[in-house]
């Protein structure tokens, strides 16, 4: 269970109600001509992509193996540079922490930058809690904060809200501006929120981001946006607090850079990210600006477990978003179905990893294991294996529904029993046969309700192939 | 091992799979006819039923590996084992070997029947260097990539190139033939309203072509986009499309009823 509430034990009743959104199927349709294309122009265009490919699983294979001893060093290294390393066991540790980093700095306003394990730990919510006020400043993350939404995607949070969506929540929340002013054009409205955000920039007593890397060598923390809304959140605000999870650590700049070629490509395209920002430790006194503290809080909430289970190579994953884009689930249904913090193949791995099986046992089910998401992501995650080895779980602690596991006891049955099931077959294909001759297909089978509520289900021939070949002989 | 039909070159054993088995026996007839014009000798051991994918990729390894046993015990002599079904033929290859990681005294058995398994048209191509077909057939046809083929074993080239041989065969590729079909074994059944969606997208990424016949490698594949386009033409959706399985083709065996067509 996790502290941040989630609809995953609802998948199907989610499910439903994303195929009969009509804007948000309008939404993912654009992810094929966005996201995936640009993807793939992206590494056309670069010959050594797969083998960076390569390389970038293996620094962090490498690190995920050594975690302990580069963490340690991350550590030391930060600390020499004046920062503050905090260690948080669970979600609850992290709130904690962070709250009280606020509190010393008497804040009353926090900005913050993405971050996918803030919504993991439910940070704003609790800050909110505590009487203070965090701003998201990621454009995507403003806009669902503002319609009180989880993100739909880890890169892109507000990708299911249409253009007319975000006017609407801009009217409704920014009461002080003209309430006839025109928000057609997306141009309008980046200026509006661009004009709100500036000097909540400003105020903000601290700023929070995540990190896409912490860089042992070096104590940095890394992050890359498009918006340069994460630099001014980090240096403007007097107090800096990186919020980033144990697998974020990476040796060296030089694997940074590595992994910075195959991230930003997966992600979006792009050759490199508009802001790839580097923080080391606090404002220096020959600094011209910079936080006055630099706070890391590092969470495990679950991955030292992970590391040592069956899902270690998860904790490769860079939050790139290619496995969703490119995933036909994620692409039907959109990221909330998914009911947590996490959608698409990454998610349905990750989720029940970090909320218990119990609570996520439907995501790694609803897939079709068609390789895809593995297909395109940047580190080699094996992530049909891994969704396979959630199942066996599933199974193992009789967790699937009562179809499934009276459906597969009947027909393993037969399946291991090749008399039986020759003796068997070839009258019951006869009789369907027969049964379906005029149309050639039948268009209700009782039993196979799931295949024929929405298609036909084609008539087998009649014999069988192995009647026919003992017949043939 | 009777039922041996040529006398010379390698001995396949033919993974008949239960789809072709029990729906489709006419693409079982193909398969043979093609592999012995590549001058094989074919057997169908009779104690063959599935490969257990469905309770593999339900978490049931137990019964997997008890099915997995079954085919080893009956495939494992021969010089090859052919399946039509890139699924089937991946499930043998890729997935036996992961079945049984931690059983040593089946790995060797299960590493040797992997290594000689392969998918009919990738068979024919790769290792029988099968390079004309007698076959003809007038049509505009475009093939689909079912996932396990195309993923696993890295099927792409093979089914086409073979498809070009056949006299009077014009094919077109459809955009989407390499984007899953919804099918993916007890999934349909399973999240039917996903998998709807997902075949309705390829079904209007074929409709922009001008293919009157969709062929593919997995019979599971081709059912569930049949299945969708004859419900659809029930529902008003008029499509000439018809699907069939690619040895079908390949063999010159189209004079029976496409896949859910009357006779």
């Amino acid at each position: 269970m996790s502290v941040v509430p989630s609809t995953s034990p609802n998948f199907k009743a989610n499910v439903k109600e994303a195929l009969a959104d009509e804007q948000l199927q309008n939404a993912l349709a654009n992810i094929k001509n966005g996201f995936v294309r640009n993807r793939r122009i992206a590494s056309e265009r670069l010959a050594e992509f797969e083998a960076l490919r390569d390389q970038a699983r293996d620094i962090k294979t490498h690190t995920i193996e050594h975690l302990d001893v580069y963490l340690e060093i991350y550590q030391q290294n930060v600390e020499a540079s004046g920062g503050q390393v905090h260690w948080a066991m669970d979600e609850v540790e992290a709130r904690k922490i962070i709250l009280e980093i606020c509190q010393n700095a008497d804040a009353k306003t926090v900005t913050k930058g993405k971050t996918m394990i803030g919504e993991e730990i439910g940070i704003n919510e609790y800050l909110e809690e505590n009487g203070i006020e965090p701003i998201e400043t990621d454009l995507g993350e403003y806009i669902i904060q503002l319609r009180g939404e989880m993100p739909s995607h880890i890169i892109a949070p507000a990708t299911h809200v249409s253009k007319e969506q975000v006017a609407d929540a801009f009217k409704e929340t920014h009461t002080e501006l003209d309430a006839d002013r025109s928000l057609e054009d997306a141009d309008d409205l980046l200026a509006e929120a661009r004009a709100m955000l500036r000097d909540k920039f400003i105020q903000a007593d601290v700023g929070i981001t995540g990190a896409n890397f912490l860089i042992a060598e070096t104590g940095s923390s890394v992050i890359v946006t498009n918006e340069g809304n994460g630099d001014l959140t980090q240096t403007l605000p007097k107090v800096h607090i990186a919020l980033a999870s144990i697998e974020k650590v990476v040796p060296t700049l030089e694997d940074v850079t590595t992994l910075l070629r195959v991230l930003a490509r997966s992600a979006t395209g792009q050759e490199i990210s508009s802001y790839t920002t580097f923080s080391t430790g606090p404002r220096r006194a020959t600094d011209l600006d910079g936080p006055e503290e630099y706070h890391v809080v590092i969470v495990d909430n679950g991955r030292t477990e992970m590391l040592a289970g069956d899902f270690s190579e998860m904790l490769r994953c860079i939050r790139c978003g290619a496995c969703m884009n490119h995933c036909p689930v994620y692409n039907a249904v959109g990221g909330h179905a998914y009911g947590w913090v996490y959608p698409g193949p990454m998610g349905a791995v990750l989720t029940p990893g970090l909320m218990g099986l119990d609570e996520a046992a439907h995501l790694p089910q609803a897939s079709t294991l068609c390789g895809k998401c593995e297909e395109v992501c940047p580190v080699r995650i094996p992530l049909p294996t891994l969704l396979r080895r959630w199942r066996d779980q599933v199974y193992a602690r009789d967790l699937s529904d009562w179809m499934t596991k009276w459906g597969l006891k009947y027909w393993a049955m037969f399946a291991k029993r090749p008399a039986l099931y020759n003796f068997l077959a070839n009258p019951k294909m006869r009789l369907l046969a027969w049964w379906a001759k005029k149309h050639g297909h039948l268009k209700s089978i009782p039993t196979l309700k799931g295949w024929t509520e929405n298609r036909n289900f084609p008539a087998p021939e009649g014999k069988t192939f192995h009647q026919l070949w003992k017949e043939r002989k | 091992m009777s039922d041996i039909t040529h006398s010379s070159g390698p001995k396949v054993g033919l993974f008949v799979t239960c789809l072709v088995d029990l729906m489709r026996p006419s693409v079982g007839f193909a398969a043979v006819k093609l592999l012995e014009e590549a001058g094989c000798q074919i057997s169908v051991p009779e104690s063959q039923t599935c490969c257990g994918q469905p309770a593999y990729n339900s978490g049931d390894t137990n019964n997997a590996k008890d099915i997995a046993r079954l085919v080893v015990d009956e495939f494992e002599n021969f010089d090859y084992v052919v399946a039509p079904s890139g699924s089937c033929a991946g499930m043998i290859k890729e997935h036996y070997p992961r079945l049984f990681a931690d059983d040593l005294e089946m790995t060797a058995r299960i590493f040797n029947l992997a290594k000689k398994t392969y998918e009919l048209t990738s068979f024919l191509v790769d290792v029988m260097n099968v390079e004309e077909l007698e076959s003809r057939l007038e049509a505009k046809v475009t093939y689909h990539d079912s996932c396990a083929g195309l993923r696993e074993l890295g099927i792409k080239s093979q089914p086409r190139q073979l498809l070009s041989e056949v006299a009077g065969v014009a094919l077109e590729e459809y955009e989407e033939a390499e984007t899953c079909c919804g099918f993916g074994g007890t999934f349909c059944v399973k999240y039917s309203d996903i998998s709807d969606h997902m075949v309705k997208k390829s079904i209007a990424a074929l409709g922009k072509t001008d293919a009157e016949l969709v062929v593919g490698g997995d019979l599971g594949c081709l059912m569930n986009i049949q299945g969708k386009l004859s419900r659809q033409k029930d529902e008003g959706q008029a499509s000439n499309l018809k699907v069939r399985h690619v040895a079908e083709v390949l063999a010159g065996m189209t004079d029976g009823p496409a896949i859910g067509e009357p006779e």
